[in-house]
């Protein structure tokens, strides 16, 4: 029940944001704010009051909560949440972005501001109902439900090809939305011809058996879903474009959470319920993934607009987690929820900086802005900061994510990985050129500034210090990151693990921590970044 | 027929009574308001009819009608949508100088009547006695605003190309009852084996696809589908919701009914001519409404490619196509009269055209915000997404297609979906950007009955998208009966823990 409630809060207070607009423009956002922070209690009172499965193996598995109930039996489709470590780090940074983007976007909306609120509030419901879906109808329904009110974020309050933007946006998604459904249908109605059941329950689909070929492509079903979501290329297009209009909250949300469903999915559905089909497809993921890594980082690197700058630099990142999703060891798969985390947090950062610039000089264009440092001091800095953190230095977030994945996918496919690795070179020119370009060199404002220029105020340095903050503390000491979700990447692991490292070579080496020869025999083993050991 | 059927029909001999009795009152004492009252109220105690029939079915009243859970659900559809037609018409007509308005209503009841019918026979004189009733009433319907041009020319090319097509019918019929010496459904079970016809089965074979033609015009698939776009222009918009709706759920019910009565489904030639008009008219559908700047072209258009979605649900066969379709139906029937009642409620009476111009819709949302998300919550339900009913009926389709591996079919679906979003959000788009051209509101009565339906019609629409689990077991208690057939065993609940 108490699961029901993280979702319906946002949805009941987008509602009361869409009515009390009448009692002043400032009210929607202290609603806004307010659900975010009664979600927020609500998601630790459940963490802190659960079983206590999060640090250690207990007799529920990884779920620290759920929710059940009976939706439409005639379909066997049940209303089923399920709360494990790995949803709960998800939930927490979709929480913390949508209140840093209500505060961000304090200046920027102006207009039917209730309503903005409301779209805003609508989407983080959908995306914890993704998180928190265990029912694949559920899921489904959460999936296509969370486009919706983001494609009126776009279309609506966005820039100047808003409309084209938000109708890429939906048609992408949804339309592949669509191809996971037949996915999702065959194996339902397989799993109903091998059991005589018609069910749409995550576990009780798992063990389903399948043939070989039925299941690679009901695994490519669901892998083109969350393909596109990632995104990777070649499906990648409507990324730029959607990162570039939407607003900046929208934006935030778009890479900060939104994307991160396509990585959660991969992890939660595409490897535990095919995981001997993921296995073959292994190489070719991991090969997308490594392209999308030097794709999405050149693309950066040769784009004007810094929104599109940091959008592309969205796909280069996402590369980066396919490729450990596909390299499923464990090392792998921590780096990959440390990178997720990472970058939401500096991406969403940039998104916020950039928008913050365009507030200020009205044009995103990097060819009429430059040597912005001795204007803006303070926001230099902290943009700077972001942009280190986006290539990668030790000591932020980032780094320890794809260092892990790095790690973690060596031993799996060797040359794909080195390549991988070149991405991180490529992340330092492209963030740094972003760096040279607005900040350093002779100065330029272009004529439609807001002049004279402010640098950031009270509100601005709040977000901002949070996040440098969280993007530091995860470079420095991310143990409590990597313990929350240990025990549910374990759980995952075992339900498809044996599978997927046994036929991968001897993996033993690769996943350490785990029970020799890679499999984890349904007692989800708690990982100690300490006890990794060198690289294989 | 016994006295003991008489009960049974009651429904139906409300209806006609209905009729009956407002004609009289016409001729007495000429009323808008009374007569509109007297065809709600029978729609109405028609309805409440259903449920002394239900008590009684399943029945077979003579050969020609049978009385069923099947029957009785699409008799309630065809009932409701008429019942939000009739209101519908009642603001748009009382808006309009068109006189007289009372005959409008006999229409009504007739057409209405004459569907009724359709999804009870077994028997195709039944169902050609049925179709001839509706298709009869609406020529006048269509054209009922005489002395404008739009809907008297609408009305003249629904006349001749719905004779036309009930001709064909009637001659497909006369083949089969020459092959087979009669027209019961539930006898006429050779075509079972028509994928291996003979020069004999020639005749039968003939009789069967000029049925197929008369009943694909009336369901406007393709390549059937010429007459709909213009018919639907220029019809006045209540009335293009009751041909949208009630006559298409009419004839699909029966056409259902038909091919698992002479099981026709283990033909092969025919599931491949149907997978082949459901595949066309979802493409061809869809293709063409991008094209369209007129939203009730554009809605023409879009319930072409959604008889193609049906047809999907209805290739499966077996029970779970019933399900489908019924929940397919139901769908389509709210979000239809939804769309078209905002058209309606949206189009100025000095106007001789509705409003029907993609223009007259931009900014709508800064104009009537209440109806704009109406308009918004029926286009979201048309392309299927969640919280609506449409995108259960959907699911429910892509369920029956690819539980009985359509492939073809299915595929289809999908990609006549993604580029079914693509109009529709232009329509949600339109809405909600800045007006070019100033509407002033109209106020007053008309507005409160129509948006009282709009409401209504809301409702369903939310309710039933988010907790279908009623619906789903009223669709299977009663039209889900129909088939006997242990092709698709009953669908088994998976039982938790």
């Amino acid at each position: 029940m108490m699961l029901t409630w993280v979702i319906l809060v946002p949805v009941i207070g987008g509602g009361v944001a869409v009515l009390a607009e009448r009692s002043g423009t400032d009210a929607p956002r202290w609603i806004a704010l307010a659900a975010v922070a009664i979600d927020l209690a609500l998601i630790i009172a459940i963490t802190v009051t659960g079983p206590a499965a999060l640090t250690a193996a207990s007799a529920h598995g990884p779920w620290l909560a759920e929710t059940y109930w009976r939706w439409i039996p005639q379909l066997g489709i049940s209303f089923r949440l399920d709360l494990d470590g790995l949803s709960l780090v998800l939930i927490l940074l979709a929480l913390s972005l949508t209140a840093l983007s209500v505060m961000t976007s304090w200046k920027e909306i102006a207009e039917r501001v209730g309503m903005f609120h409301a779209n805003l509030l609508w989407t983080l419901a959908g995306i914890v109902g993704v998180f928190l879906a265990l029912d694949l109808f559920l899921f489904f329904f959460f999936w296509e439900l969370m486009l919706v009110p983001m494609y009126f974020i776009i279309a609506l309050w966005g820039h100047e090809r808003r409309v084209y933007a938000a109708i890429k946006f939906f048609l992408f998604t949804q339309g592949s939305g669509l191809v996971m459904l037949v996915a999702i249908l065959a194996l339902v109605f397989i799993h109903r011809r091998a059991t005589g059941v018609l069910t749409f329950d995550y576990f009780a689909l798992r063990g389903t058996p399948l043939s070989p070929r039925l299941a690679f492509w009901m695994m490519l079903g669901f892998f083109f879903a969350f393909a596109v979501k990632l995104p990777t290329v070649p499906v990648h297009s409507w990324l730029p474009d959607a990162h570039t209009e939407a607003p900046t909250a929208g934006s935030v949300l778009l890479a900060g959470v939104l994307l991160k469903t396509g990585a959660y999915g991969l992890l939660r559905f595409v490897v535990p319920l095919f995981p001997q089909a993921a296995h073959a497809f292994a190489p070719v993921a991991m090969l997308l993934g490594a392209i999308s890594v030097l794709y999405g980082a050149a693309l950066s690197f040769a784009q004007d607009d810094m929104k599109r700058l940091v959008a592309y630099s969205s796909v280069s990142h996402m590369g980066f987690v396919l490729l450990a999703v596909f390299a499923w060891t464990s090392l792998s798969l921590h780096g990959a929820m440390v990178e997720i985390v990472a970058h939401g947090i500096s991406t969403g950062a940039l998104f916020i900086v950039v928008g913050m610039l365009q507030e200020r000089l009205h044009t995103r264009d990097l060819t009429r802005i430059g040597g912005l440092a001795a204007a803006l001091p303070r926001l230099s800095a902290l943009m700077t900061v972001f942009a280190i953190a986006s290539l990668g230095l030790p000591g932020l977030g980032n780094f320890i994510g794809e260092f892990l994945i790095l790690l973690g996918s060596f031993s799996v496919n060797r040359s794909l990985t080195i390549v991988a690795s070149l991405g991180l070179v490529a992340a330092v020119i492209y963030a740094l050129a972003l760096i040279a370009r607005a900040l350093h060199g002779p100065e330029r404002i272009p004529p439609q500034a807001h002049m004279p220029l402010t640098d950031v105020g009270a509100r601005e340095t709040t977000v901002l210090a949070v996040l440098s903050a969280a993007i530091l503390w995860l470079g420095v000491y991310p143990r409590p990151l990597l313990d929350a979700v240990a025990t549910g990447l374990g759980a995952l692991q075992s339900a498809a693990g044996v599978t997927m490292t046994s036929a991968s070579g001897s993996g033993a080496q690769r996943t350490p921590g785990s029970a020799p020869g890679g499999d984890y025999s349904g007692v989800p083993v708690r990982y100690s970044p300490h006890s990794a050991g060198p690289a294989p | 027929m016994s006295g003991a059927d008489l009960p049974v029909l009651l429904p139906y001999l409300v209806l006609a009574a209905a009729a009956v009795v407002l004609l009289l009152v016409i001729a007495a004492h000429r009323s808008h308001t009374a007569s509109a009252g007297i065809c709600i109220l029978g729609l109405a105690l028609a309805f409440a009819a259903l449920f002394v029939a239900a008590r009684l079915a399943p029945r077979s009243v003579t050969p020609l009608l049978r009385i069923d859970g099947y029957a009785l659900f699409y008799t309630g559809l065809v009932l409701l949508a008429a019942l939000a037609v009739a209101l519908l018409s009642y603001g748009y007509l009382r808006a309009r100088d068109t006189q007289p308005r009372e005959e409008y209503y006999v229409l009504l009841l007739l057409a209405t009547l004459g569907a009724t019918v359709i999804v009870a026979s077994q028997h195709f004189a039944a169902f050609f006695l049925g179709l001839e009733t509706l298709s009869i009433s609406l020529f006048g319907l269509i054209g009922y605003p005489r002395l404008q041009r739009p809907p008297a020319e609408a009305g003249i090319k629904y006349l001749i190309l719905s004779s036309m097509s009930s001709a064909l019918l009637l001659f497909g019929i006369a083949l089969l009852y020459n092959d087979f010496g009669t027209l019961s459904f539930a006898a006429l079970t050779r075509p079972g084996a028509l994928g291996t016809a003979t020069l004999r089965d020639l005749s039968a074979l003939t009789g069967i696809a000029l049925v197929l033609v008369g009943i694909g015009f009336k369901l406007s698939v393709v390549p059937f589908h010429l007459w709909a776009p213009d018919i639907y222009q220029g019809a006045p918009a209540p009335v293009t919701g009751f041909v949208a709706v009630v006559s298409k759920c009419a004839v699909l019910a029966l056409l259902l009914r038909y091919f698992l009565a002479t099981r026709a489904f283990d033909a092969g030639t025919l599931t491949l001519l149907i997978t082949l008009i459901a595949v066309l008219s979802i493409l061809t559908g869809n293709l063409l409404a991008l094209l369209q700047d007129n939203v009730k072209r554009l809605l023409a258009y879009s319930s072409i490619a959604h008889m193609g979605y049906v047809l999907v649900a209805f290739l499966a066969g077996g029970t779970l196509a019933v399900e489908a379709v019924s929940a397919y139906l139901v769908a389509y029937a709210v979000s239809t009269l939804g769309a078209f009642a905002i058209v309606g409620l949206l189009s100025r009476p000095d106007e001789p055209h509705d409003a029907e111009s993609l223009s007259a819709y931009r900014g709508l949302f800064w104009r009537r915000p209440a109806l704009a998300l109406v308009f918004t919550a029926m286009l979201l339900s048309l392309a299927g997404i969640p919280l609506t009913l449409g995108f259960i009926a959907k699911f429910y389709a892509v369920v029956a297609g690819v539980g009985a591996h359509l492939t073809a079919a299915v595929t289809a679906l999908i990609v006549g979906s993604i580029i079914g979003l693509f109009y529709y959000l232009r329509v949600i788009v339109a809405l909600i950007q800045t007006p070019t051209v100033a509407v002033e509101r109209t106020a007053g009565a008309t507005e409160r009955v129509g948006s009282a339906v709009v409401a209504a019609l809301l409702v369903v629409l939310v309710v039933f998208g988010v907790y279908p689990a009623p619906l789903v077991s009223l669709i299977q208690s009663t039209a889900g009966r129909l088939s006997a057939l242990p092709a698709t065993a009953a669908l088994t609940p998976y039982d938790h823990h």
